[in-house]
């Protein structure tokens, strides 16, 4: 039992290839979808084809008559059982609630809205009685644009509340003794620079379309969902419906992403809880990816109006930020709270005397929107990143000079910011210079110069993104304060076998982290035993009692750390085991590479393997010892993590064409020490690239009667391997401060680095041609726009903005 | 109802469909061959990707959910479950998209792996450029399709070591099965 051998020195650190990759590339996956279980029946969502309208009538019987049809339900049938989908987060004591039937009831507020639900035998046989399922509409007025939406006499979204607005947040720095306030500021200020930015609407557009199975026929009803969070689903749909909660069960099986967009609890999870029970019989619902874009949350859509004011010498003195966040037609799980996970982020590395943030939620005739990769903060850094540039332009300084003269020194930590936190660690010079060496900036900056003197119809732009980022939610103090309905702890267990194999259950709830790896790569050291010769076991409730799942970058961050001491517990449990085995003191031990040993001598130790034959067989154990090695820890965060970045972005404008090529694209990020550095580099590469996205290539629009006119993959653009450039990354590292992996958080950080590295890149490329903004996705038609429109208004002002930029 | 005969990774199968069966619902569906999945319903991205060989014409890869199961009469039809032996060593990339951490929630895996296949097939020594284009059509949301690419290019490496393909990624055709016949419309 030498369960030590041909371990590396640390596993923490090395590039452990994935376990879960053998069941992924052989296809012996275990999707929701893949499931079928005795007698199952199928759902199929009957869809409001408009944005908002009454409910006249709806006429079932002609589907039920329908070959294979068992049942078809309306909002009316399961008004009592469903209830109202929940927000976990309502963020003002006075907040606009309304109610969110998961079946409508009385209206519809946005199009793909569910109306009715078809039960048959199978498949296809519930989607084509869809089609005699026969609805009457009466129209109501589409509210959709968010500033008409809280105009004097707008239609309304819910005419019972009497506005479309949500709630109104606001943080001052002033008024919380963070800082100044920023009406000083201005008056202090040499300038002053304002900016409206949009962030547009985006889709989350995983990979996995939804999926629910729902098996009500054991002594617990059993919910298989493609979630990220089965442990919060549970609760809800226990508390919700009024199910004791321990006759719920829910499984999250393999799940393919999230990104934030199986943060929630679906109405279609409500629609199959309520119908397995009414009829007695397992049912399956999984969403078409037109349905899933449709009405599965979307992201973003803000504007954001910023002031920032500052001295000649480029000193950042105050930031105002006037945000408004639509909501969609409903409040998701978190809706209302993503506007603020972003408020505490606009001042990023910098040093602000002064901050102002007021976020009014405003809600619309569109499908909610919800978490998306980041969640605030990206919107925040894009928002910060953007204006910044627009101050360096303004002084005619460096882009990245600007940021020197303002960010927090590395000396400086623990720092507390203007907006109230305090930041653990950082050296944003370290990052800064080795993303600077690694993109050639000073080579291209020349580069850029010569093609901007010879008029070359193929403009340089040079991206700066110097982002932080707060991970691991939450600590649960901060999330009561600010009226968040969970705490922010996260819990593990680890069972020590008796053939000394180790089974770890962890409350987070993977879909494509690799925990799996990474927490084998953790107990493996902690415990002195084999990478594997652990098994990690998640996202069944039966097995992962406690938990608060994945999400925020949150799972090696808090999670990591509740593994880590469940580990401790485990091994001071075996220490007076082996104690009395080796027949010394327990403070004669020491417990190295997984051996207890007398101090002193290094022969003759115990390992844990044999401690945990000892308390499987207990015939010896010492007096009053339980004979069990397994332990469980529950972790509270006392703080945020911070990891930050440097993220510089090169790209080739087509003046002609508006066509943008990334030349170049060079990510340096210190995420902390690095338990697994190629599932660090494997989260850098995909949030940067959803990041890319957002700049160029994504954006969900609907036209004036609120249809979604990018509702498939031809239409919404998730970019493919040709959309795509070859990144450059490295990190530093620095550790997290307190935490005994010294880990922060990865999951966000590319998403929220790279879309104002890409679109200060374009700007920047722009700058000759007089143009200032770009609005986002910025597509090959906006860029020529931009450059048209800034020719235009150049033409009629002053001409100094022209230079290079002759427009035919 | 239309009979067809088809064999899928290495077992023929004959079973009467519905005509508007998709072939990759008859996969998921009929046969148990779950590990082949929809991820779209415009074609777009690729998930449901399986080779299909006709009783004379070399493998291909095919988007499942954009031919109907009775196309796929007298085909052979390897999906990722068929790609290498249960137990034996892997296809080359396979074991490079391991090695290379080219998946993360592994959805799009299946359909990305034999998409590059068949790409290797048609050019064994791809550039950066040509891998990117020739996966255009294979969606993945997690990864940002960098280590795909270097995946690729390492499994091209290997298969040109070996100097032939693997066996598996192009299945022979089944000797005691008819010609083709026309598709019926």
């Amino acid at each position: 039992m030498t369960v030590t051998d041909d371990r590396p020195a640390a596993e923490v650190g090395s590039a452990r290839r994935r376990k879960e990759d053998a069941r992924l590339i052989t296809g012996r996956t275990n999707w929701t979808e893949n499931l079928t279980l005795p007698g199952m029946l199928h759902l199929a969502i009957l869809r409001s084809p408009v944005a908002h309208a009454r409910i006249a009538s709806i006429d079932v019987a002609p589907a039920l008559r329908e070959a294979g049809v068992v049942a078809v339900f309306t909002g009316r049938d399961i008004a009592d059982a469903q209830g109202s989908l929940p927000c976990a987060w309502p963020v003002t004591a006075d907040i606009v609630h309304p109610d969110h039937p998961a079946l409508a009831v009385e209206e519809v507020r946005h199009a793909g809205e569910a109306v009715a639900v078809v039960v048959a035998r199978d498949r296809a046989s519930a989607l084509d009685a869809l089609a005699a399922i026969e609805v009457d509409y009466d129209p109501l007025p589409v509210v959709l644009d968010m500033e008409a939406a809280l105009a004097e006499g707008a239609d309304l979204v819910h005419a019972d509340k009497g506005t479309n607005a949500s709630y109104t947040w606001i943080y001052d720095s002033a008024q919380a003794g963070s800082g100044g306030s920023v009406e000083q500021a201005r008056a202090d200020a040499e300038v002053v620079i304002r900016r409206r930015y949009r962030q547009q609407r985006l889709i989350p557009a995983f990979m996995e379309p939804r999926s629910v199975v729902v098996d009500p026929t054991g002594d617990q009803v059993t919910v298989w969902s493609a979630t990220q969070i089965p442990h919060i689903l549970r609760f809800l749909l226990a508390v919700i419906t009024g199910t004791p909660e321990h006759k719920v069960r829910v499984i999250a099986p393999d799940v393919g992403g999230g990104f934030g967009g199986k943060l929630q609890v679906t109405a279609e999870e409500m629609i199959a809880f309520v119908i397995a029970q009414r009829l007695g019989r397992p049912v399956k619902y999984t969403e078409s990816r037109s349905e899933s874009l449709l009405s599965a949350h979307h992201g973003r859509d803000q504007i954001q109006d910023l002031e920032l004011s500052a001295k000649r010498d480029g000193t950042v003195l105050g930031l105002h930020v006037k945000l408004l966040a639509n909501m969609g037609a409903y409040l998701g799980i978190v809706t209302p709270g993503v506007p603020l996970l972003g408020a505490f982020m606009y001042n990023a590395i910098y040093k602000f005397a002064a901050y102002r943030f007021e976020c009014t939620g405003v809600f619309t005739n569109t499908t909610l929107t919800d978490a998306y990769r980041g969640a605030g903060r990206p919107e925040a850094t894009f928002a910060i990143e953007r204006i910044m540039d627009e101050l360096a332009v303004e002084l005619g300084m460096d882009p990245i000079e600007l940021r020197r003269r303002n960010w927090i020194g590395t000396g400086e930590f623990p720092f507390n910011t203007v907006a109230g936190l305090t930041y653990d660690s950082g050296n944003y010079e370290a990052a800064t210079d080795k993303a600077l060496a690694l993109l050639g900036y000073d080579e291209l900056r020349a580069e850029q110069a010569r093609r901007r003197e010879s008029h070359d119809p193929v403009q340089l732009g040079i991206g700066v993104s110097t982002y932080t980022e707060m991970c691991g939610l939450a600590p649960s103090r901060v999330l009561g304060a600010l009226r968040y309905g969970a705490g922010g702890w996260e819990h593990a267990s680890v069972r020590l076998l008796p053939t000394g194999k180790v089974e770890v259950v962890t409350g987070t709830s993977p879909h494509g982290q690799g925990h799996e790896t990474a927490w084998s790569q953790i107990v493996a050291d902690q415990l002195g035993v084999g990478f594997d010769d652990v098994e990690v076991l998640h996202g069944d409730t039966r097995t992962s009692v406690r938990g608060l799942d994945t999400y925020g970058s949150r799972s090696l961050a808090v999670g990591g750390i509740a593994l880590v001491e469940a580990c401790r517990k485990v091994v001071d449990k075996a220490k007076p085991i082996a104690a009395h085995m080796l027949e010394c003191d327990v403070s004669d031990l020491e417990f190295t590479g997984g051996s207890f040993r007398v101090r002193g001598n290094p022969d003759g130790g115990r390992t844990l393997a044999d401690c945990a034959l000892a308390v499987f067989a207990a015939h010896d154990l010492p007096d009053g010892i339980e004979p069990s090695l397994d332990a469980d820890a529950t972790y509270d965060p006392v703080n945020f993590s911070f990891p930050h970045g440097t993220h510089l972005c090169a790209v080739e404008v087509d003046t002609d064409t508006g066509r943008v090529g990334i030349r170049s694209y060079v990510a340096v990020d210190d995420v902390g020490l690095v338990v697994n550095p190629l599932i660090v580099e494997g989260q850098v590469h995909g949030g940067v690239a959803q990041g890319i996205g957002q700049a160029l290539y994504e954006e969900a629009v609907y036209d004036a009667d609120g249809n979604l006119v990018t509702g498939t993959l031809v239409d919404y653009l998730v970019p493919s391997a040709a959309d795509l450039p070859n990144l450059v990354t490295d990190r530093t590292e620095t550790a997290a401060p307190g935490h005994p992996l010294g880990v922060k958080g990865v999951g966000e950080a590319g998403a929220i680095a790279a879309t104002p590295a890409v679109v200060n890149a374009i700007v920047d490329a722009l700058r000759p041609y007089g143009v200032n903004d770009v609005p986002m996705p910025c597509t090959p038609e906006r860029i020529w726009r931009a450059i048209r429109d800034a020719g235009a208004a150049g033409a009629a002002g002053s001409g100094e903005a022209q230079e290079g930029g002759e427009q035919s | 109802m239309t009979r067809i005969s088809v064999t899928v990774d290495g077992v023929r199968y004959d079973d009467d469909v519905e005509p508007r069966t998709l072939l990759v619902y008859y996969l998921r569906e009929r046969l148990g061959k779950v590990g082949t999945v929809v991820g779209c319903d415009t074609s777009n991205c690729g998930a449901c990707t399986v080779l299909m060989a006709g009783p004379d014409s070399s493998p291909v890869a095919v988007k499942s959910c954009n031919v109907l199961a009775v196309q796929a009469d007298r085909h052979q039809i390897t999906t990722i479950e068929g790609l290498s032996d249960h137990g034996g060593p892997q296809h080359p990339l396979q074991q490079a998209f391991h090695d290379r951490h080219a998946l993360q929630c592994g959805f799009c895996t299946p359909g990305m792996i034999l998409a590059s296949v068949d790409l290797l097939a048609e050019n064994p020594d791809p550039t950066d450029e040509e891998i990117r284009t020739g996966l255009e059509g294979n969606l993945c949301r997690c990864t940002g399709y960098q280590n795909i690419v270097r995946a690729v290019h390492d499994a091209a490496a290997a298969m040109r070591a070996n100097g032939a393909t693997v066996p598996a990624a192009r299945p022979a055709a089944d000797a005691s099965q008819p010609a083709a016949e026309e598709v019926p419309a």
